[in-house]
């Protein structure tokens, strides 16, 4: 855990991935790739504790979409501010959040991050300045907007990252804070997670015209990334991030990605909106993981060894965390009136 | 407690308001207003002239026509440091920003489990009467009031304008302050120059009666009042008690003015069905029952869409001759 939130070199002007490797060290990799393999190995056991029914409510996985959460997260500051979605545990994870916690709250115990109040769709850590994941879709836009707003009147240099997916493009709200964040020069960096559907939906049937380019219109720099390479994430994410800092303004980033599995951990025959054919390509030809591991071996930084180990270390670590969640308490019923005002 | 005097000072309802707000501006610099129209324009009611002269448009923020935006731009601004004053111009515009408040600055402290504040003020305007129609004139302070987490205040005097704005601004949680937009330039009050708040969730009797219980909130309180000089003229002796915040509530202030009088008529200008009369009601009713000499009658506004026409419109808001006719059965004066 104590490689969380490192800082990372600040990365000068540079147009793709290739370019900025040599600025990223080995180390900075290969704690990318631990990142990715604990959300991946966290939310496969969110799966086994609903499939066991050991987990109230649902969750909605984040697995295929590891490389966004990470590659942004490792660009970013302890504290500055992130603002989630209900797919939002690799978000949480990758800003610095603990496993245990994290557990104790889908499980709703007291020792969970909201104190069981808030779930898997609402996890918010000031800790690791996560402002909290939001189950309204597009629904922290502004917040996270906000959030940069008071960074740049209390001159802190703090920077905002708002996740959202491509099915919040279809909401008002996210237009609204993209206009105004252009109009103050406010330092927020809008994450489009295009992961193709808008719950059951295609976003074909759904979305008109280009992504970016709505966000173009408003004036805010852009980019478009391969959504499963972290390297790529992470040098674009990189270089927005600090020209936001720099006091340059907005920016928005479209990340072409896929979800692995289903809307939520409930939805199992998917077949009526995707193949199973789409789903095979997605989860081998592009899988998050191990591209960066290819990579990293072909590039003779690290062999094949070294990614069984950060895995079975993490498996450990996530198991335990589990094992240390279920056993924990559930909050007194007196809590339930508690932090209605503060 | 002792309040401070004004000593024969007299402010309007409206310049009240932006006495406070500029008391509190020039106080904590963390304190800022964002809103349609607010800088130069001093807002569409001409309520706020003057603030930005003084604080700048940095402190006093027009925004674009976005209220859901920049109210949920407030929230997050709340939440990390600042205490932005969102200024949302007609009441009826609440539809637009009802999911940053309701879903996000109301839920934001609890679904954190404590860890998050949203300490934000949201100023906004009831009150029919201005012949603006049905989307400019309705009194939506019951939707506020229905969700947990957001505190509702409704001032009906220049005096308790100021004092509970100053609470309002200061409080760690999200305030909905409801103004009647009428009010801002023909009610003139007393108001001390000093530095005073009015806390959150204390009642105030506007007029000490024995008879009935009046109990209004914002400008029906003047209707309260010139219903019960008219009760005088028949020597019913009529108490006008204002909550001044429906959120929190003083329970304890209606019940106990019910218990004296045995008789009450809550009136407030939102919607009768569902609305702020019906909750007052049932507090007075459960919490007064073996003292109540009759039902507790409801007054609000007609359950139709606030007409346009003068003939019309005026139908719809409870007036001082039907509270009268009202208390008259009640009491028995028929």
């Amino acid at each position: 855990m104590s490689r969380v939130q490192k800082r990372v070199r600040p990365l000068t002007e540079r147009t793709n991935a290739d370019q900025a490797a040599p600025e990223v060290d080995r180390e900075d990799w290969l704690h990318m790739y631990e990142q990715m393999a604990k959300i991946r190995i966290f939310e496969e056991h969110v799966n086994e504790l609903y499939q066991s029914a050991k987990m109230p409510g649902l969750a909605h996985l984040y697995i295929g979409e590891e490389a966004i959460a990470v590659g942004v997260c490792q660009a970013l500051q302890r504290d500055d501010y992130i603002t989630s979605t209900h797919r939002g545990h690799g978000h949480c994870l990758a800003k610095g959040a603990s496993l245990d916690r994290m557990f104790c709250e889908l499980l709703g115990r007291e020792r969970g991050y909201c104190r069981g109040k808030g779930g898997s769709m609402h996890i918010a850590d000031q800790d690791t300045g996560n402002l909290g994941a939001n189950a309204i879709v597009g629904g922290s836009a502004a917040i996270a907007t906000g959030a940069a707003f008071s960074s740049k009147r209390l001159g802190n240099g703090r920077v905002a990252v708002c996740f959202f997916g491509e099915g919040a493009l279809g909401q008002g709200l996210v237009y609204e804070s993209m206009n105004m964040a252009q109009l103050w020069k406010l330092p927020v960096v809008f994450i489009c997670e295009n992961n193709l559907y808008n719950e059951y939906t295609h976003h074909h049937e759904t979305t008109a015209g280009s992504m970016k380019a709505r966000a173009e219109a408003f004036g805010l720099m852009t980019s478009e990334v391969n959504g499963q390479n972290v390297r790529e994430v992470h040098e674009s994410a990189a270089r927005l991030i600090e020209r936001a800092r720099r006091g340059d303004g907005p920016a928005f980033m479209l990340c072409h990605t896929y979800r692995f599995t289903g809307h939520h951990v409930g939805d199992i025959n998917r077949a009526y909106y995707r193949t199973k054919d789409e789903e095979l390509d997605w989860k081998t030809n592009r899988d998050p993981l191990k591209l960066l591991a290819d990579w990293m071996t072909e590039n003779k930084m690290a062999d094949a060894g070294i990614f069984q180990q950060i895995e079975s270390s993490v498996q450990a670590e996530v198991a335990a965390a589990v094992e240390y969640a279920l056993n924990a308490p559930f909050p007194a019923p007196d809590e339930v009136s508690l932090h209605v005002y503060a | 407690m002792s309040m401070p005097e004004s000593n024969g000072r007299e402010l309007t309802y409206g310049d009240a308001i932006k006495e406070a707000l500029a008391e509190e501006l020039r106080r904590d610099p963390r304190v800022f207003m964002l809103g349609e129209d607010i800088a130069e324009a001093g807002t569409t009611f001409r309520v706020l002239n003057g603030l930005v002269e003084e604080f700048g448009p940095e402190r006093v923020l027009d925004t674009p026509i976005s209220e859901p935006g920049f109210t949920g731009l407030a929230v997050g601004a709340a939440m990390t440091g600042m205490r932005p004053i969102v200024d949302i111009m007609f009441g009826d515009f609440s539809g637009l920003i009802m999911d940053q408040v309701a879903n996000q600055a109301a839920k934001i402290h609890y679904m954190s489990g404590g860890k998050l504040n949203v300490p934000m003020v949201l100023r906004t305007t009831m009150g029919a009467g201005r012949r603006s129609a049905a989307q400019h004139s309705q009194s939506l302070h019951a939707w506020y009031s229905h969700i947990p987490g957001l505190k509702v205040v409704v001032p009906a005097t220049p005096y308790d304008a100021k004092g509970l704005m100053k609470s309002a601004i200061r409080d760690d949680n999200p305030v909905v302050i409801l103004e009647d937009k009428m009010m801002y330039r023909t009610v003139k009050g007393p108001v001390p120059a000093d530095d005073y708040t009015i806390p959150l969730g204390v009642a105030d009797v506007k007029r000490e009666g024995t008879d009935i219980t009046l109990v209004a909130t914002s400008s029906m309180v003047y209707v309260a009042l010139e219903a019960a000089k008219l009760l005088s003229e028949i020597e019913v002796s009529a108490e006008v008690v204002d909550p001044r915040t429906l959120v929190p509530l003083d329970k304890q202030a209606l019940i106990e003015s019910v218990k004296k009088t045995s008789r009450a008529i809550v009136i407030d200008e939102g919607y009768e069905q569902y609305g702020v009369t019906a909750e007052l009601a049932s507090v007075i009713a459960e919490g007064a029952f073996y003292y109540l000499d009759a039902p507790v009658k409801r007054m609000g506004a007609m359950n139709v869409p606030i007409p346009f026409s003068p003939a019309l419109e005026d139908l719809t808001i409870p007036n001082p001759q039907q509270v009268l006719e009202m208390a008259k059965t009640l009491c028995g004066k028929v």
